[in-house]
């Protein structure tokens, strides 16, 4: 097969010449060019989740030498079954991220509009890269495409131009380490295909070299723990398809890096630890990415941190599925490794549904604060509709993905006793905790989100203006829940078509007992029927129903729903008073008071009027990361330790800089001197 | 020209006097014996390139040895006497290294860039691989001078003088695309260095660029 590649580069290149060309488009200022780039960005999409799943279905295709790249190494395109499962993420969730920018985003900046095709095109290319250096140069695009759209926002409002800078700098961190880490994998022979560098895989020091710099390299793209201080920052300035995009893809790319580094190219005969930094830092992130959501105020902020919860799980996967290999028990490994793969997949769709709902409802009732929400269920019941639905996966509750790959996991955590090592197995516990742990916070975020949002009365006047979006949104969002209830119930034939992904990851072609019908990690081992508990579920929900409407002698009343404490309205407030609601910091305080005390340094201050004041009590309450000024701050120390030597050259003579120069050049020429004398 | 050959051995001969009168100019003390030194190298520099392009059959190299050797033998001495004349310091002592230290040093840089060229260059030829060697040298002595003298003018020297084994360098290598151009503006770009360096010098010293009417240092400029 010659045709899926040459097809994979031109969808490329197509990409890529959008983005240069979409600043011209958009200037034109005519609103069918401006979703000229959307629509071709449909099209390239839809091509490449075409490619993936063919790829697939069918088998890999032929990789593809490109005739340009530097002398010393040729890049190369190839797609295996690993790369094309997150392409087909890419492809379904770029898709719609282009379709909601076409309807939406028509008439946003030349800047903006340029961001996404960029963002496409870079994820596309570190997705189908075959050596190194196209990897990186996919990286590359994807750290510009974050920065360029917010690079130069308006003078008066700084703050999104800081986000995008530190996104940024995280970016290139990112990149400087994982490509210290694939020079160190190539060492001195150079060819940086990764047929080559899995001939040679690391050993010894290198080995520990190449998973620190891996780990700090991909933990900083995707946001794992401590890294992570970049992303809910930046995440509420961009705009929604963009946000939709990095929210639910880039991450997942930045673990198939990793996967692609550590486990399939580093991967065979390593110890016991070397999926131990990915399940800690997995574990940790989900808890810290889950805690974090039950407590902001911003629903993109909430969704964001949501999304670092579920990545953590899926990096707590991969982790696991490569310490289980390096035990010998294949078969686990490959459930570990199904279950990360089938949790991105399914993650990145309803993250992508439900941040596209967060753009939809900040575009049609004026605001994403929850605070400003509320009763938009009357306002716009299919949205409502799909957001319960992709809210329900990501609160894990089955049918839906999100409970598919969470019971996979678990099933893979609570069988890795076998493993024997006592160290090891005390880990596997505290991860099992950490799993339900996010995976309760994660639902009570999701919880608070739809119905601060959805239930209850309009917060805020702006809110009553709403309306329901056009047909193809509203199709776009039910498209996009029903896949999210569609991998829940069938994760059986997925993990089929995910088996070569699984041996390139695992080494084992994945567990034997998969069904269309169920799922199970052994013959002994508890099963998954997801058809049979959505036939259930579906049979006492309408049995339910029915018994409501038909036999029940009363008639319908609709009631107040999620209004605790709202008064009824006095004459002055039409709406009634909003205040009487429970408030998104009031939902939050349970939590704030156990736990995010500690870990988000969370601090309340109440305010009692003195005794015949008639003011309201106050209670004011605010939470900050504590791990991002704690990695800044000894960075800008330094750097003002660095401009302060950097000032006392100002005053050296010329001599002394010569002197600089010439000793530098002496050391420079020592070194070559000792080099060409021992090669 | 092979290796034993006559013209082999002047054009060694050639090189190894440029590199001479560079260790001339490290440990030189009074100015305008320095100037006489840079002027004799600039003509053994001259007569080098003329040997190679005579050699190569390449007669642009013989027109660049004849403009090297108008520009670094002749004109640059004599603006520079004059230019010490004019400031009055035809009688100026300025204490460099020192003879030993300056041989031990420069002798050291020698040795490193003999180390480093040969093993580099095993297979070339052999004369372009000394001749690298030389070369290296003299632009190591000519940043070792530039960097232990004080005084403006030894400054330049040294610069001019590293420029002469970038040049020797150039014009070493048969088959060097450009030799001229490159030799040129090479030369160009020193002069212009050397000059923006004095004028930046003598606004420093002097208080003014009015050679004219020299004003002590602390004085401020009208």
């Amino acid at each position: 097969m010659t045709l899926p590649p040459a097809l994979l580069l031109g969808l490329l290149l197509l990409a890529a010449l959008l983005a240069v060309a979409a600043p011209f488009l958009a200037a034109a200022a005519r609103p069918r060019l401006g979703r000229l780039v959307p629509a071709a960005c449909i099209l390239a999409a839809l091509g490449l989740a075409g490619c993936a799943a063919s790829a697939l279905a069918l088998g890999a295709p032929e990789p593809l030498l490109l005739p340009f790249g530097p002398p010393w190494g040729p890049m190369s395109l190839a797609l295996d079954g690993l790369s094309a499962w997150f392409l087909l993420l890419l492809g379904l969730s770029g898709a719609a991220c282009a379709l909601f920018a076409a309807l939406r985003e028509a008439a946003a900046p030349p800047r903006q509009a340029a961001g996404l095709p960029l963002l496409l095109a870079g994820l596309a290319l570190t997705l189908l890269a075959a050596d190194g250096f196209s990897l990186l140069l996919g990286l590359g695009l994807t750290a510009l495409a974050l920065w360029l759209p917010l690079a130069a926002g308006e003078a008066e409002d700084a703050a999104p131009r800081l986000a995008a800078g530190l996104a940024l700098g995280f970016s290139l961190f990112s990149l400087a380490c994982l490509a210290t880490a694939i020079g160190l994998l190539a060492g001195t022979a150079g060819d940086l295909s990764f047929a080559a560098l899995r001939a040679a895989p690391p050993q010894g020091w290198q080995a520990a070299a190449v998973m620190a710099l891996v780990m700090l390299g991909a933990g900083a793209g995707a946001g794992l723990l401590p890294l992570h201080g970049w992303l809910p920052l930046l995440q509420p300035h961009l705009p929604a398809s963009t946000g939709a995009l990095l929210s639910a893809v880039v991450g997942k790319v930045f673990l198939y890096v990793a996967a692609r580094l550590l486990l399939d190219i580093g991967g065979p005969a390593q110890p016991l630890g070397w999926g131990v930094p990915l399940l800690a830092a997995g574990a940790a992130t989900a808890v810290f990415g889950a805690l974090r959501a039950t407590q902001e105020g911003d629903a993109r902020s909430i969704l964001a941190c949501a999304g670092l919860g579920h990545l953590g799980l899926v990096a707590l996967a991969f982790g696991l599925s490569a310490s289980l290999r390096a035990a010998d028990l294949g078969a686990l490994a490959a459930l570990a490794a199904g279950a990360g793969l089938l949790h991105a997949l399914g993650h990145g769709l309803f993250q992508t549904l439900l941040t596209l709902v967060v753009g939809e409802i900040q575009h049609s009732a004026g605001s994403r604060r929850l605070d400003r929400l509320g009763g938009l269920i009357h306002a716009m019941p299919a949205v409502a509709l799909a957001a319960i639905a992709g809210c329900a996966a990501a609160a894990a509750l089955p049918p839906m993905a999100g409970f598919a790959g969470n019971w996979l996991l678990l099933q893979a955590l609570l069988a890795a006793w076998r493993v024997g090592e006592l160290g090891f197995q005390v880990l596997v516990a505290a991860a099992v905790a950490s799993v339900g742990v996010a995976a309760s916070l994660g639902a009570l975020a999701m919880l608070r989100f739809w119905a601060l949002a959805f239930l209850g009365r309009p917060r805020a006047p702006r809110t009553l203006g709403a309306q329901e979006p056009p047909r193809a949104l509203r199709f776009l969002f039910l498209a996009l829940a029903g896949a999210a209830g569609g991998i829940g119930i069938l994760p059986g034939p997925l993990l089929q078509l995910a088996t070569p992904a699984l041996s390139l990851v695992s080494g084992h072609a994945g567990p034997a007992e998969i069904s269309v019908w169920s799922v199970s990690a052994a013959a002994a081992a508890s099963d998954y029927r997801p058809l049979g508990i959505a036939l259930l579920l579906a049979v006492a929900f309408l049995g339910l129903v029915a018994l409501l409407r038909q036999i029940s002698p009363r008639a319908t009343v609709r009631g107040p729903a999620w209004d605790g404490g709202f008064a009824a309205p006095p004459p002055h407030l039409p709406f009634g008073e909003p205040l009487t609601q429970p408030s998104a910091l009031g939902f939050a305080q349970p939590l704030r008071r156990m736990l995010a005390r500690r870990l988000l340094a969370a601090r309340e201050d109440i305010t009692l009027p003195p005794p015949g004041d008639t003011g309201p009590a106050r209670l004011q309450s605010h939470f900050h990361d504590p791990l991002l000024p704690a990695l800044l701050a000894p960075l800008l120390r330094a750097r003002a330790a660095c401009a302060d030597q950097a000032e006392r050259l100002r005053d050296l003579s010329i001599r002394h800089l010569l002197g600089m120069v010439f000793f530098l050049i002496l050391a420079l020429l020592g070194v070559l001197a000792w080099w060409g004398g021992g090669a | 020209m092979n290796a034993g050959g006559w013209p082999y051995d002047v054009a060694h001969m050639l090189g190894g006097g440029v590199l001479l009168f560079s260790f001339v100019l490290l440990y030189q003390r009074r100015l305008v014996a320095l100037v006489s030194g840079f002027a004799t190298q600039g003509a053994l520099l001259a007569l080098a390139i003329a040997w190679q392009g005579f050699f190569q059959d390449a007669p642009l190299l013989v027109a660049t040895a004849v403009i090297s050797g108008a520009v670094k033998a002749v004109v640059i001495p004599l603006a520079l006497r004059r230019l010490l004349r004019h400031l009055g310091l035809q009688r100026e002592l300025e204490p460099g290294l020192g003879v030993g230290p300056s041989l031990v040093a420069g002798v050291g840089l020698v040795t490193l860039a003999i180390l480093v060229v040969l093993p580099a260059t095993a297979g070339a030829a052999p004369l372009a691989r000394e001749d690298l060697a030389i070369s290296l040298s003299v632009v190591l002595l000519g940043m070792l001078m530039m960097i232990t003298r004080r005084h403006a003018i030894s400054q330049g020297i040294g610069l001019l003088s590293l420029q002469n084994g970038l040049v020797l360098a150039a014009t070493g290598m048969p088959g060097l695309p450009l030799v001229v151009e490159l030799s040129t503006v090479i030369l160009v770009g020193a002069l212009v260095a050397v000059a923006g360096f004095f004028a930046l010098r003598l606004r420093q010293d002097l208080g003014a660029l009015d050679l004219s009417r020299p004003r002590p240092p602390g004085e401020a400029p009208e």
